[in-house]
């Protein structure tokens, strides 16, 4: 199993995935729900992007979107979504995944063979009634040109590299038969089964233990290093993000309030968000018995999303007549990082 | 003052297989398990899941009955234990310990107004005076800083952290002595969660409680607990002041845990600990110590021999064998 690494790809400063102003809407009957409200970021061959937010950031909606697989009554409803592929001979070229039709078969071929989706609960994403390895090998044979016996022999060999024990039984057996942190396992298998460029990770330990979580933090980080992947890898938790991405974008209630390194997300955060995010995550090292800083309030409804900055509410920093009327656009703050807030300029 | 005492606590659920449902075995969920709560401080139980710290908890409350052990809870200098208690001779020692729970969407009868959630459990203790019941429960709306006027509504228009306070209220109706709080932080965002770790620190300084706090966060832990109970397959490994533990822990799988934990640093990043293997199954454990097998540091003795909490002193306890010899590897001391 030659891992395919595209080298035409890795050269070129050229993103690999480029994410621009990205809207999804849903509309439901007591409004519209702006889960993505005008999100870019780019992703570069070989590493890894982190999206953190809280829930209703619009995290996971951003992921799907991506794909092409927003459940109704959520609609795209605008931006650009730039992939840069490999034509036969070769040559890269750039494609805009939102100008395909999304039951088309050019992006079925994308969805699963260039772009690959690990989810955040396995158990609920497997079908109860097929193997494992029937599921795995389903998008090997859709993807590939290998025949029945071939892709399970495929399917074995990936479940041995994802580290399943035994991959030639346990390919038999059914996701109930499983552990959670194996059938985790399984599902990045199945995502890396058509050597996706792009692997999305949609809080893929977040089900998981702590020990069992760094199994498989370190089984995606060795699987990055060995293909050149790309990773989106969305979560909650900071932890996660500080010791995995090279990149990071924070998401508030639709929106990316700020982008960058993750030294600089860490170390010189930007946007009153970020800040207060990081001073409120409890601390391993913190004397035992000791308050945390606090973010006032709770996020809002989705449908009572405030006007201008959907943080002002809670903002300490908020700007009277200024952020509770007009919307913060991304300012640029050196290189790779912007950070949308009008403390940092930019026109009302 | 000890306020809650467990000795040898054992809960096992019976294993039936077969038409004539047979008795094949024992899931030894709790096996032998002993520690005590002072007066206002904070115990925190953690372990992974499936470790036994839920069931536990639940043996104390005695929502389970216990297959066999002591639970002593002290109330006004008495002391009685609780395990071989029938239900109506519960009745007067529930008041005393309440529980807080993980998930504020489920734990809430979504038909019941605020008000009448937090004023139930003073109903059934025989409040019978109205007025005096919404006095008790404006005064509780306080005590966890939300407004009163938040009575009259249904939990469906809160948010997770303001449900999570309305279920820290209708705990505290009965000026309970002790707190089990099962995960109660586990379900909420990261900027919620911080205010709710704050109002269960700031209302155990005022009003003395003491916490079993069950968690499987460890940096969660650190900022709430006075000692810490770490519980693996059924079994306490390691019991040890907050600091001691988190700095010098002296068991391979307390290491293990710290070393698991994703720190919010990237310029701290550095090689984690991964366990070999799995957790084995609570039915059948391993012979000898239940960690061996995946223990880098075991050896021939632990595949035998059943180590016993050893004390090594400060209040520290530990079950290795090894516990005296092995140098292991914290977190760094608190900052």
């Amino acid at each position: 199993m030659p891992p395919i690494l595209m080298v035409d790809l890795m050269t070129t400063s050229q993103p690999l995935l480029s994410v621009k102003n990205l809207k999804t809407y849903f509309a439901l009957d007591d409004g519209v729900v702006k889960a993505v409200d005008g999100v870019s970021f780019d992703i570069h061959a070989g590493r890894t992007l982190g999206i953190v937010g809280e829930s209703g950031c619009g995290k996971s909606i951003t992921a799907r979107t991506i794909l092409g697989i927003v459940d109704r009554p959520g609609r795209i409803e605008g931006g650009e979504i730039w992939l840069t592929r490999q034509a036969e001979d070769g040559t890269p070229y750039q494609t805009d995944l939102l100008t395909l039709p999304l039951e088309g078969s050019e992006m079925r071929a994308i969805r699963g063979k260039e772009i690959a989706l690990v989810f955040q609960e396995p158990m609920a994403s497997f079908s109860h009634y097929y193997t494992v390895g029937n599921q795995i090998m389903e998008s090997i044979l859709l993807h590939t040109a290998l025949g029945e016996e071939g892709a399970r022999q495929r399917a074995i060999d990936l479940l041995g590299m994802v580290g399943v024990p035994k991959p030639e039984r346990r390919i038999d057996d059914y996701p109930f038969q499983l552990s959670g942190g194996l059938r985790q396992r399984v599902m990045i298998a199945m995502a890396l089964a058509c050597d996706p460029h792009v692997l999305i990770a949609d809080e893929p330990t977040t089900a998981l233990d702590v020990t069992t979580q760094a199994q498989v933090l370190n089984l995606l980080q060795t699987i990055q290093k060995e293909r050149a992947l790309s990773v989106i890898l969305i979560t909650h938790d900071m932890g996660v993000i500080a010791e995995m991405a090279d990149d990071v974008v924070v998401m508030y209630l639709g929106r990316a309030v700020e982008r960058g390194p993750v030294d600089a997300i860490f170390y010189d955060p930007k946007h009153p968000y970020t800040k207060a995010l990081l001073r409120s995550i409890p601390s391993i090292t913190a004397k035992p018995r000791t308050k945390l800083a606090t973010l006032e309030g709770s996020i809002p409804h989705p449908f009572a999303r405030p006007k201008g900055c959907p943080f002002h509410p809670r903002c300490a920093e908020a700007i009277k007549g200024v952020c509770d009327r007009y919307e913060p656009v991304p300012i640029a703050q050196g290189e790779g990082r912007d950070v949308s807030c009008f403390l940092y300029g930019g026109q009302p | 003052m000890t306020i809650l005492d467990v000795k040898n606590l054992k809960k096992y659920f019976p294993i039936h297989k077969g038409l004539l449902r047979k008795l094949v075995g024992h899931v030894k969920a709790v096996d032998d398990v002993s520690f005590s709560v002072a007066r206002g401080e904070t115990l925190a139980l953690v372990g992974e899941s499936g470790c036994g710290k839920t069931t536990a908890s639940r043996c104390i409350m005695r929502a389970l009955q216990p297959s066999s052990g002591e639970i002593n809870i002290t109330i006004d200098g008495k002391t009685t234990d609780l395990a071989p208690l029938q239900k109506a001779e519960l009745k007067p020692f529930r008041r005393h310990m309440q529980m807080v729970f993980q998930d504020p969407f489920s734990s809430l009868n979504p038909r019941m107004m605020v008000g009448d959630l937090i004023a139930e459990p003073l109903l059934i203790n025989g409040m019978d005076n109205e007025s005096e019941r919404r006095a008790r429960v404006r005064e509780l709306l306080d005590l966890v800083s939300l407004p009163t006027a938040y009575m009259n509504r249904f939990p469906h228009a809160f948010s997770g952290g303001q449900r999570q306070r309305i279920g820290i209220a209708r705990a505290l109706a009965l000026n309970p002595s002790l707190i089990v709080a099962d995960e109660p932080v586990s379900a909420l965002d990261v900027s919620v969660q911080a205010q709710i770790i704050n109002l269960l620190l700031d209302l155990q300084d005022r009003l003395g409680l003491s916490y079993l706090f069950v968690a499987h966060d460890l940096s969660v832990v650190k900022h709430v607990s006075d000692r810490v109970a770490v519980m693996y397959l059924g079994q306490l490994v390691e019991i040890a002041p907050t600091e001691a533990l988190f700095v010098t822990p002296r068991h391979p799988y307390t290491e293990a845990l710290l070393s698991a934990v994703p720190k919010p640093d990237p310029r701290a990043r550095q090689e984690r600990i991964i366990l070999s293997r799995e957790v084995a199954d609570a039915a059948n454990p391993p012979s000898g110590c239940a960690f061996h097998p995946r223990c880098s540091f075991a050896t021939d003795q632990c595949k035998s021999e059943r180590p016993h909490l050893q004390d090594l002193g400060q209040g520290h306890q530990v079950r290795c064998h090894h516990a005296r010899t092995l140098a292991l590897q914290g977190v760094g001391p608190s900052v």
